[in-house]
């Protein structure tokens, strides 16, 4: 797990120079938060069943870890030391608060589609890793690309495993019955209950890593 | 000021609370009015929704006073005057109590000149509560409609209670036997009567739960309806 605080650049860049743009890339391959950092598997296990709420969860943590990045960024000049997990926490805490009394005003169908993984987006590993390891360091723009980069990661691999999930384990994907109108089920094609449950999560994910780390050399151990 | 100070910290720790606290609090009371709003126009939804009226959540806020008709409440087989209107019932605090001691809301529902009797349902599933309406026909037998929802059951599994394949069984079932409560039950495979709906495969916790459900829940109701026949046949 990368966790040491990267570099601060003094000089001024532009705003999507060549290595800002990689705050954003690598966090998509050769950083990524799941596959690469083993970090947020817990609600990648939880919400994969289907693909709507993954696709809303990865949504969610984009706002949380975009807005918390910037807010903790903009203010890791002023914040002691010694108490900088709990300043994180309460700052993830009650994003995470307005997002779910926003949705429950606003968007009622969508938030009780999420219930509780909404709240679940503060044990969400990956955002407390990226204020810790990179917003307290970082200016508030490259910690904005660097939530963006990691939410993308986080979304993919999330929104892949829901894929697989939904259709072998239901035959639907966003709740339509795609694999009735093949005529698959004819010839004696039954759906894959253990898909619906929490440890094929985990087995996809093994998967996804199995492949990435075949593919890239980077990643690959002595 | 010294970053590493005891008195920073302190200080720091204050002020952030406290504007913590107030951007919580104002956002809660801000958005109050519009979450109690939409849970009970959701309510009003599910209520239609088991006598077949398929609306939207606005749309049932303003046809539910055209269906509705009347609203009950029922303890021990006859109508009372209550302090909390019928809407109001908190189904869940209302099955802690034995059947005689509850308090339970009926509602009376009109749709195309037939009168249809709508019952609130509350029980427990696998991971969390499951409730639902159960309407039925005139006769305080036949069941006209269902609608099940539940907090956390398993999707794919326990969570298909929701579906119309499950819920769609329920209808013409009835829940007496020569004049006897027997509910209709959730059974594992091979629903035989009108007494009986296949259950879920996979969620067979969860399918136990709405037959529990389903007997606790409409056996306040039995009396009420008793006494209405008796009443009706007199005449």
């Amino acid at each position: 797990m990368s966790t040491e605080t990267q570099e601060v650049a003094k000089k001024s860049e532009p705003l999507f120079s060549k290595k800002n743009r990689r705050l954003m890339t690598d966090p998509l391959n050769e950083n990524n938060p799941i596959t690469v950092q083993v970090l947020g598997i817990c609600s990648a296990l939880a919400i994969t069943v289907k693909l709507e709420p993954a696709i809303v969860m990865s949504l969610s943590v984009f706002f949380v870890l975009g807005a918390g990045n910037v807010i903790i960024s903009l203010m890791r000049n002023l914040i002691p030391n010694r108490i900088r997990i709990i300043v994180q926490l309460v700052v993830v805490a009650s994003l995470v608060i307005l997002v779910d009394q926003t949705l429950k005003a606003f968007l009622y169908d969508v938030s009780k589609q999420l219930s509780v993984f909404v709240g679940l987006i503060i044990t969400n590993c990956i955002i407390m890793g990226r204020f810790e390891a990179f917003a307290l360091g970082n200016t508030p723009w490259k910690s904005f690309l660097d939530a963006v980069g990691n939410a993308a990661g986080y979304g993919a691999i999330l929104i892949m495993v829901a894929f697989v999930r939904e259709l072998f384990g239901s035959g639907a994907l966003f709740g339509v019955d795609v694999l009735s109108w093949t005529g698959i089920y004819e010839i004696g094609y039954v759906n894959n209950g253990m898909m619906l449950l929490p440890p094929m999560a985990l087995i996809i994910v093994a998967i996804i890593i199995w492949i990435q780390r075949s593919r890239t050399k980077s990643l690959i151990e002595e | 000021m010294d970053k590493n100070s005891n008195t920073y910290t302190y200080i720091f720790a204050l002020i952030m609370v406290t504007v913590v606290a107030a951007l919580l609090s104002g956002a809660s009371i801000a958005l109050k009015d519009r979450q109690e709003m939409n849970v009970e126009q959701e309510k009003q939804q599910s209520i239609l929704k088991s006598i077949g009226v398929n609306l939207d959540r606005a749309q049932s806020a303003e046809q539910f006073s055209n269906y509705i008709t009347e609203q009950l409440v029922i303890q021990n087989g006859s109508a009372i005057e209550s302090e909390t209107s019928a809407f109001d019932i908190k189904m869940d605090e209302a099955i802690d109590l034995s059947v005689e001691e509850r308090q339970v809301p009926l509602y009376v529902a009109t749709k195309n000149d037939t009168t249809f009797y709508v019952i609130p349902l509350r029980g427990k599933g696998l991971w969390g509560p499951i409730w639902g309406y159960i309407s039925l026909l005139d006769d305080g037998n036949t069941v006209y409609g269902t609608t099940f929802d539940h907090k956390s059951e398993t999707p794919g599994l326990g969570a298909e209670i929701v579906g119309d394949q499950f819920q769609n069984q329920f209808f013409g079932k009835e829940i007496m036997n020569n004049g006897e409560f027997v509910s209709v039950s959730v059974v594992k495979t091979g629903a035989s009567n009108e007494h009986e709906v296949d259950g879920i495969s996979g969620g067979t916790i969860t399918s136990v739960g709405v037959d529990k459900m389903l007997d606790d829940c409409l056996r306040p109701y039995v009396g009420y309806f008793n006494n209405r026949a008796t009443a009706l046949n007199a005449e």
